[in-house]
């Protein structure tokens, strides 16, 4: 799919430079049965991701952005098309290597900070000394440090989900899967947390998958961003954000910004 | 004057209703000039424990004992067939809903079998405070256990963890508020039926002492038995909630 009216279009595919990209999704589809009744979730799926990438999934509800996430977690099996992560000399080991943040922070509430962002070290059986020093860096990473001792009742929602972001980095992941994980807080600390984000992944270096039906968050956090429509569901369109970089809140009021985000509008019928 | 919403005014309080029952009590009986038989002062109902031919300390210990070991026998059961439930699919399937019908049988009616099949004592008397008790606690835990958000699912499978890590991190401390609301209510409960079965049929308890001081009239005695009845239940339920301090956060804890 291409619409050429936008800046940065044509440069599609490259954002991350040349090599090898990390993900590889060709033709992938989903589809669910119920009761005999076959629903489609995704079709047409194909794009690549260059390692150290954020890539948006925008589109509305019921658009299978979240149902590919699963795929990409390994939790679903595709019906249709190819899934490639990383590479014969580097390759993907979907229980170690994919860190997931959702909607919800989940933390557990019985747990301090700190042990809620050991969980996955846990489960894995990473070395815990090692982990949990790992752990206090994140936590200082995500503006968290000093909060190590507390319950999660003592931190609001966006501090939360700042942990929640910490849990899913403590096993040095090389993928990061995050569902709409601004979408339950206020446009406020949303925006605050977008910042927060694009530092982390600057920092962190991870090649993020971002799920969202927001269409300014989609283009402001990514290095690319992919649309998908619902009623079929199917791909619309994917292409490259080029923005000054480090990204600002003011280039919210930039040209280009608009007309990326004007972009996804028309794809989405909404203009 | 303290505060109300301060823990110590709370306390201040809490002892203030109290002391104030007893003080309306006190004057009731002693302004109305309210037979002894019909209602005791506080001072006559203290005064009952001095009479040795009730055997207060025996009585209270066969009680105390049916209440404890019914409402252990209790937790102990009814947690072990929650765990049982969550493990197989099919045993809840089949189970849980015969559960909850016979959850619906007031326990007390089985009283009269109960001792049909084992004869009056302290054993069917704590068998009573378990068959009460132990349908709470039962039906909490299973859906303790059951209440886990998908998405967590999803995190932990995500990272291929085993059934075990789901089961030892999440479910099991997640459903623990909800074993402790369960045990709460058990413990009330657990004393109710320990005292149906004592009056049922048994030779000794406090229960049985009521029923004997009854024929002789003597208020001030039933009184004492009663109060020490409630004594035992608010020390069980004391415990419980000493135990939910220690182990539930309190934002986690299910009142």
């Amino acid at each position: 799919m291409s619409a050429p009216a936008t800046p940065g279009a044509a440069a599609s595919g490259a954002a991350a430079g040349g090599g090898e990209p990390f993900i590889r999704l060709a033709g992938v589809r989903k589809v669910y049965r119920t009761g005999g009744r076959e629903h489609l979730a995704i079709s047409d799926a194909t794009f690549d991701v260059m390692p150290g990438e954020l890539v948006s999934l925008v589109g509305p509800s019921g658009c299978g952005k979240s149902t590919l996430l699963k795929i990409l977690a390994g939790l679903h099996p595709h019906d249709g098309g190819t899934v490639r992560i990383g590479s014969a000399s580097h390759p993907f080991d979907p229980g170690r290597d994919v860190g997931m943040v959702f909607q919800q922070p989940l933390l557990l509430k019985w747990r301090r900070i700190l042990e809620n962002v050991l969980l996955p070290a846990e489960i894995l059986g990473l070395p815990m000394a090692a982990a949990r020093e790992r752990a206090r860096d994140l936590l200082a990473l995500v503006g968290l440090a000093g909060s190590e001792d507390k319950y999660p009742y003592e931190l609001s929602g966006g501090m939360q989900q700042r942990a929640a972001i910490a849990r899913a980095l403590v096993h040095d992941p090389r993928l990061v899967l995050m569902d709409e994980p601004f979408g339950a807080l206020d446009a406020l600390t949303r925006e605050k947390m977008n910042l927060e984000l694009l530092r982390i992944w600057r920092e962190a270096g991870k090649t993020i998958v971002f799920v969202t039906h927001g269409i300014s968050e989609a283009v402001f956090l990514g290095t690319r961003v992919v649309v998908l429509t619902a009623g079929p569901a199917r791909m619309a369109d994917n292409f490259a954000v080029e923005l000054p970089s480090p990204r600002t809140l003011d280039l919210k009021t930039h040209e280009s910004f608009g007309a990326y985000t004007r972009r996804i509008y028309r794809l989405l019928g909404m203009e | 004057m303290h505060r109300l919403d301060t823990p110590i005014g709370r306390w201040t309080a809490a002892v203030l209703a109290h002391v104030g029952l007893v003080v309306a009590w006190y004057l009731f009986v002693e302004l109305g000039q309210v037979p002894k038989f019909v209602m005791p002062s506080p001072q006559a109902t203290l005064d009952a424990l001095l009479n040795p031919s009730y055997e207060w300390g025996r009585n209270i210990a066969v009680t105390a004992t049916e209440i404890f070991g019914g409402y252990l026998l209790a937790l102990v059961v009814g947690v072990l067939l929650a765990l049982l439930f969550t493990w197989s699919k099919p045993l809840e399937a089949l189970f849980l809903p015969l559960l909850v019908t016979l959850n619906m049988i007031p326990k007390v009616a089985l009283g009269p079998l109960i001792i049909v099949w084992f004869k009056y004592g302290v054993f069917p008397n704590t068998l009573m405070a378990f068959a009460i008790a132990v349908f709470p606690i039962l039906l909490t835990t299973a859906r303790g256990l059951r209440e886990i958000e998908p998405e967590l699912l999803d995190l932990v499978r995500s990272l291929r963890g085993s059934r075990w890590q789901l089961f030892t991190k999440i479910q099991l401390p997640g459903a623990l508020p909800y074993i402790f609301s369960g045990m709460k209510v058990a413990a009330i409960l657990a004393v109710a039926g320990a005292i149906v079965g004592e009056f049922l049929g048994s030779d000794k308890g406090l229960g049985y002492l009521m029923l004997q001081v009854q024929v002789t009239l003597d208020t001030p005695a039933m009184f004492m038995a009663v109060i020490l009845i409630t004594l035992i239940g608010m020390t069980l339920y004391g415990l419980v909630l000493l135990l939910e301090r220690l182990l539930v956060v309190r934002d986690a804890r299910v009142t």
